[in-house]
């Protein structure tokens, strides 16, 4: 049985086990049966043209964990940032592990989404949010929303500013042969609202896991929400994220992916615009080796006036590595004066690196300024012999300008904890020890 | 301290230097002068290193040690100091954060502890107040929007910083207005001693009536043709290079 066949046939008791009668019920079915009609995407699809996952898909997924696992807190704590108290909501193989989060209703809700989902209390908030965002037509996402049932829900009501950054994190223990996991967040924040949240998906086993997560992200009125994933799984990960943003007049949204490892890492980021002078900000640092895949599939949907959308995306390909960078950006007919900018710088290592480069603008406004740069490099050797000729070693050197090429995202970073975690993982995958504060 | 002994280099199939010699003595000071295109900023380049030149016949000894397998940063190790005619840009890189990196791999090489932090701030203030630069300067990305003075201030605030045994100056005069030639000038002077060399490499006159030479060599076509005393210089100055070439096509 295939897994989709598997999938499918899980549904009716994915659905009896949880509760048959939820309102959700006609949501998860149609989700279930659009991804019947689709199934996995393959590369004939435009959007995955690039992106196979036909030799993941062989792997006989285990749809349901079936036991509880334990993880031990000083087993992952390196994977949390520790230098600065944060909300935590982690789970393990897709359960959630009270032992290792720290959740909070206090002012702001920073929980479970089964609780959201099960609770008369989150009906309305539910009803109005959950899936409303997401794509009814994209077959992963529907699948995805076929078995929502556990993941992060934050909401951070009107005029609140979360007090910490909350970490979200997903292991997978590995005590499944092949592992397929499908969260599900929801993450709300509210009228001059402010929150940051990091996001990891982490596997501590070396058999194979399949990450299908959706996330929900709505930014009211004057909301700032900054959204940090870190990606830097091990060679047998798979992650698929959909995330989807839904802005509000005068919102600011950014989400940060950090693509530094994992065997296959597909990022669908998608933004919807709800409101004039808002500001969409997607900024991702791709270093990766191996055979290792990324694809950076975003859409940023101006539908409204005045609003602004910036994007940065640097990469860094060695050995046999790919990459693809497809960024859509859509200007309506209603949006003018739209300020939209997107740039896609690569370094290629290795002759055997490759990257695919697609920007896509369509631009149905007439009085709008949209820029688009793609670059595609190699190391600069002039700068190279420069450093080394002032004593820098090659190897320092080369770091060296790694960290300067990917500078302007690593300052955007706004959480100081995290900047400096970012800049020592980008210091291992270069392979130095150098220390600078850049 | 430098001997070079009948050196040929290529870039491709193009022979650019055709049999250099040179020797340069401690305390001492070299001019290079040559039409464009003579070979100087190779000559300079090869000195440092520089792997997109094949050397195809000849040495360079620093003190009697062979340099041609050694790395660009090795030779650096060793003293050898190259001010760039074209400082390369490095963003999100701060001049500061570079002179540590780059004092601290050569102490590394050279068997010595990293400098204390505090040590390395008293150098920097020192070194940049000799060569008139602004402290605000120093947290900017390394030549990134300099002016071209500013650039060529930065390297030999970089020479200060690295105290090397052999200086190579390649065409530090270009760009420079009167007032940053004399805090350059000024500046080599004051790290001139009996222990190192300095080998300016340029095709004016001007910045040797600052940093006055003890030897000035006219390079054309590859080759050194003509060496002198400083008065060599003033001579090039008058006549210009023509009589060079003409001297050397009879």
């Amino acid at each position: 049985m295939d897994l989709k066949e598997k999938l499918l046939s899980s549904f009716m008791a994915f659905e009896e086990r949880i509760d048959v009668h939820s309102e959700l019920h006609d949501v998860r079915t149609s989700a279930i049966k659009n991804f019947e009609n689709k199934g996995f995407p393959t590369k004939k699809d435009e959007a995955w043209k690039y992106t196979s996952l036909n030799a993941i898909l062989k792997n006989d997924f285990t749809v349901f964990p079936k036991e509880e696992n334990a993880v031990e807190f000083n087993h992952v704590k390196k994977y949390f940032l520790h230098e600065v108290d944060t909300y935590k909501v982690v789970f393990i193989d897709g359960v959630f592990s009270s032992h290792l989060s720290s959740t909070t209703h206090d002012g702001i809700d920073v929980c479970l989404m089964s609780s959201a989902l099960n609770k008369p209390k989150y009906k309305m908030i539910i009803d109005t949010y959950f899936n409303q965002i997401a794509s009814k037509d994209e077959s992963l996402t529907s699948l995805n929303t076929a078995f929502a049932n556990e993941g992060a829900y934050i909401h951070i009501p009107k005029s609140k500013v979360a007090d910490k950054p909350i970490e979200i994190m997903y292991f997978s223990t590995g005590n499944e042969a092949a592992l397929l996991v499908q969260p599900r967040n929801l993450v709300i924040v509210g009228e001059n609202s402010h929150v940051q949240i990091i996001e990891r998906h982490q596997s501590l086993t070396e058999n194979p896991v399949l990450t299908n997560s959706v996330t929900e992200i709505y930014a009211q009125k004057r909301a700032i929400v900054d959204y940090y994933k870190i990606q830097n799984d091990t060679l047998e990960a798979n992650l698929i994220d959909n995330t989807y943003v839904s802005q509000k007049q005068e919102s600011h949204v950014s989400v940060h992916t950090f693509s530094f490892g994992g065997n296959l890492t597909r990022n669908n980021l998608n933004f919807y615009h709800f409101g004039e002078r808002l500001t969409s900000t997607l900024n991702g640092i791709t270093i990766i080796g191996e055979k290792q895949h990324v694809d950076h599939y975003t859409l940023v949907k101006h539908s409204t006036p005045n609003c602004e959308s910036f994007q940065d995306y640097k990469g860094i390909y060695s050995d046999r590595s790919t990459g693809v960078f497809n960024g859509k950006v859509y200007v309506e007919k209603e949006a003018q004066k739209t300020n939209a900018f997107q740039k896609s710088n690569n370094i290629l290592l290795s002759d055997k690196a490759t990257i695919n480069a697609k920007p896509q603008l369509e631009i149905f406004a007439d009085d709008v300024k949209c820029s688009h740069g793609c670059t595609v490099g190699q190391l600069d050797e002039t700068a190279m012999f420069y450093m080394q000729q002032r004593g820098i070693p090659k190897k320092e050197a080369k770091a060296l300008l790694m960290y300067a090429f990917s500078n302007a995202v690593i300052e955007s970073i706004k959480i100081p904890e995290l900047k400096q975690r970012i800049t020592k993982i980008i210091a291992t995958k270069l392979g130095v020890k150098i220390g600078f504060d850049l | 301290m430098l001997s070079i002994k009948n050196l040929h280099a290529s870039i491709g199939d193009k022979e650019i230097l055709k049999g250099i010699n040179l020797e340069v003595k401690a305390g001492e000071i070299h001019a290079i002068m040559g039409p464009n295109g003579a070979g100087k900023s190779t000559l300079a380049s090869i000195i440092a290193g520089n792997e997109n030149y094949e050397v195809t016949a000849g040495e360079i000894s620093l003190d009697g040690e062979d340099l041609s397998e050694l790395a660009p940063e090795e030779r650096a190790h060793k003293g050898v100091f190259l001010s760039f005619q074209y400082p390369v840009e490095i963003p999100g890189v701060s001049v500061t954060n570079f002179m540590r990196t780059a004092i601290n791999e050569t102490r590394k090489a050279n068997g010595l502890e990293e400098m204390p932090a505090k040590d390395m701030l008293k150098v920097i203030r020192e070194k940049s107040e000799l060569l008139e630069i602004d402290r605000k300067f120093l947290s900017r990305s390394l030549n990134e929007g300099f002016s071209g003075g500013e650039k060529k201030r930065n390297e030999i605030f970089q020479m200060a910083m690295l105290e090397p045994k052999l200086a190579i100056l390649d065409e530090t005069d270009s760009g420079l207005d009167i007032d940053a030639l004399r805090i350059v000038a000024n500046g080599v002077n004051k790290l001139k001693s009996d222990k190192n060399a300095i080998v300016v490499i340029t095709h004016y006159q001007r910045l040797l009536d600052y940093i006055v030479p003890d030897f000035v060599h006219v390079l054309y076509n590859g080759k050194i043709v003509k060496s002198g005393g400083k008065e060599l210089a003033h001579e090039l100055e008058e006549k210009g290079y023509d009589w060079i070439k003409q001297e050397q096509e009879a």
